[in-house]
């Protein structure tokens, strides 16, 4: 094993997916260094989400393989990815609406149980520790993320920047060492955002992750993330520190009229 | 944390005497109730568990089955079976002559229960693993299906289930210790499998399938539990039943059974165990009393004559206006605590308490 393979903790190898005629993703290849904050950027309906959904089993991709920790996971269900370490949330948030804070991120904390459900019945003193357990890393999860006093509220009735926090809280229950964020920021101003990514870099060491990020907020995506892919049509037109993808002719085209480098 | 616990000790003191309460009237009731009234109070304990059974399926995992008549079908059968003494089933038996081993298998009642609970179970996982894999409207339709299936099986297996005869003189052992000691297993099973993460993974599933699967939940292998869970309950329960009515055929396991106990889960509230229990208690009772509308009857010299079928038609009507009106049912999601109850109790005299300090203010 060489040294520098070692050190990407996920690779993408000419990873593509169509849907009937609309190729989705087209030869894409990424590699992702452990430890990184990284970001995929693109117009709308680039491919973005559907990267997502193929690093987290989803969808299965046509050509080309994903490695993660050197393993290869291409085609894995869903929950195994999870299993392995990677964990994700949603562009429109996919909370578990009738359930309360506290529980939403208790359901993250099972994939990492180890008792079975019929022990619950029987009390058997290993699950009902590991039933206490659960209990308690919810809520300190809640309190790092300042969702105290929602902790007893249906996820549904939470203000939309809890919500948003409470997913990621819900992510991190699962103990990833990949997370992959969809627009974390959409729908905050700019102080907010800010905030965000000062959030997003204390995640990243107090619990040693990696981190992929897609953002249509310029500010966030440069001021945060240590490299780049851009997709158009879903294809890969340039990756590259976020400095080098400002100055990048192609990019520039391709968002064209936007002026979103302007900020 | 102190007063947790001693919340805790409060509450557990207070469901024995509730569960005392229950055995004091049960034995009352026993001794002085006639037997119509002892028939509606058994038969309130039997729903309530049919109706737990279909909630955990329907109410907390969200996937909608149709199956319940049909689980109860197998859990009936197979306890008439083990119950029945094997000059009993030779005489009975005049078809086709009962086969081996069903004619010499005897059990005592309680194993009669456990094995026709076990059955129904291993019968619904074999139903599970392809039917699963559908989702909505698809699931009702597929499990409605084969809950008619196994009807129509049950009918032509004449040399094990005597066919369209169906099963008579079954002893009845089902007495009220029996149907509550029931009922209070599987409201324990439940509460304490619902309460724990495992009952919070299932309503995972019902609330958004999608996210569930990206919290590492094998969704999959949490529905065919979940179906099994309630198919072991349903054939507990159609063997309960069994023993009750003491007579049992074919054409009672139809989908009017599968009805009244949706009827019970909706009415009650899907995703709630107290409802499910509130639920059986006035519907059975309300079912019952409803009979008057099938007998003839004079209202001001007007004679009506008796309609069978009345009542179906009157609770119909019912379960369409709770859909319309009230869809969360009697209890919606939420459970009954002694916390509420003691809140709601107290609450005269919080409100005096908080007057006094608002005249002191003053
Ligand atoms: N399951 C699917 N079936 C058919 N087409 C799909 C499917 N999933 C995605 N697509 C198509 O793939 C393309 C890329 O969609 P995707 O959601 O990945 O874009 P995106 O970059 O995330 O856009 P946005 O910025 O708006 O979120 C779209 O044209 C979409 O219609
Ligand atoms: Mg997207």
């Amino acid at each position: 094993m060489t040294p520098a393979k070692h050190k990407n903790l996920l690779e993408l190898r000419d990873v593509t997916i169509r849907f009937g005629g609309v190729t989705a993703v087209r030869n894409l290849s990424m590699d992702i260094p452990k430890d990184s904050i990284v970001g995929l950027i693109g117009p709308n309906g680039a491919g973005k989400t559907t990267v997502f959904n193929l690093i987290t089993g989803f969808y299965r991709p046509n050509e080309g393989f994903i490695r993660f920790r050197d393993r290869d996971i291409t085609g894995l269900p869903p929950h195994r990815i999870c299993g392995k370490g990677i964990s994700r949330t949603f562009q429109n948030i996919r909370l578990f609406a009738n359930e309360s804070a506290l529980e939403n991120i208790m359901i993250g904390c099972h994939v990492r149980r180890k008792s079975a459900w019929w022990m619950m019945p029987l009390l058997i003193p290993s699950c009902v520790r590991e039933e206490k357990n659960i209990r308690e890393t919810a809520w300190k999860l809640l309190a790092t993320m300042g969702l105290e006093q929602y902790a007893n509220v249906p996820a549904v009735s939470l203000p939309y920047g809890a919500q948003r926090r409470l997913e990621i809280a819900r992510a991190l229950a699962t103990e990833p060492s990949l997370l992959l964020l969809d627009e974390p920021a959409a729908g905050m101003n700019p102080q907010e955002s800010t905030e965000l990514m000062d959030f997003i870099r204390h995640i990243r060491r107090e619990y040693e992750l990696t981190i992929l990020l897609i953002e249509h907020d310029m500010k966030v995506v440069m001021g945060v993330c240590e490299h780049l892919w851009v997709l158009e049509y879903g294809q890969c037109i340039a990756s590259g520190t976020p400095d080098e993808i400002q100055k990048n002719p192609k990019v520039i085209e391709a968002y064209l009229g936007e002026e979103v480098f302007d900020a | 944390m102190q007063q947790k616990k001693k919340n805790r000790f409060r509450d557990t003191c207070l469901t024995i005497i509730v569960i005392v309460l229950l055995g004091c009237f049960l034995h009352y009731a026993q001794n002085h109730f006639n037997g119509y009234a002892i028939q509606i109070i058994n038969l309130v304990a039997v729903n309530a568990i049919l109706a737990l059974s279909m909630n955990i399926i329907y109410g907390f995992t969200g996937m909608f089955s149709l199956g319940q008549a049909g689980f109860m079908a197998i859990g009936a059968y197979v306890s008439a079976l083990c119950v029945l003494t094997p000059e009993q089933k030779e005489m009975m038996w005049i078809l086709d002559e009962i086969i081996w081993p069903f004619s010499t298998i005897h059990t005592s009642f309680f194993v009669s229960v456990v094995a026709g609970g076990l059955i129904t179970a291993f019968i619904s996982l074999l139903i599970a693993l392809p039917v699963l894999r559908l989702g909505g409207d698809y699931l009702g339709i597929a499990t409605l299906g084969f809950a008619e299936i196994i009807r129509v099986v049950i009918t032509n297996a004449t040399p094990i289930t005597n066919g369209a005869l169906g099963i008579k003189g079954i002893p009845l052992h089902a007495n009220m210790w029996w149907n509550y000691g029931w009922l209070l297993f599987t409201l324990y099973f439940m509460i304490v499998l619902l309460r724990s993460n495992f009952g919070n993974v299932f309503k995972a599933i019902r609330d958004d399938e999608v996210a569930a699967k990206v919290m590492g939940i094998n969704t999959f292998k949490y529905r065919v539990i979940s179906f099994c869970i309630g198919a072991f309950f349903a054939g507990v329960g159609g063997a309960l039943m069994g023993n009750l009515i003491t007579t049992i055929d074919p054409k009672m396991f139809n989908f009017l059974l599968t009805f009244n106990i949706l009827m019970i889960v909706v009415a009650g509230g899907l995703g709630s165990l107290t409802g499910s229990i509130l639920g059986s208690v006035i519907i059975t009772v309300l079912l019952e009393w409803l009979r008057i509308v099938e007998e003839p009857m004079t209202i001001l010299n007007f004679e009506i004559p008796g309609i069978p079928g009345m009542r179906m038609v009157i609770f119909a009507v019912a379960l369409l206006v709770i859909i319309l009106f009230r869809r969360e049912g009697l209890m919606g999601m939420r459970e009954f605590s002694w916390d509420s109850v003691i809140g709601f109790l107290s609450r005269p005299f919080n409100r005096n308490k908080n007057a006094d300090t608002g005249k002191e203010q003053a």
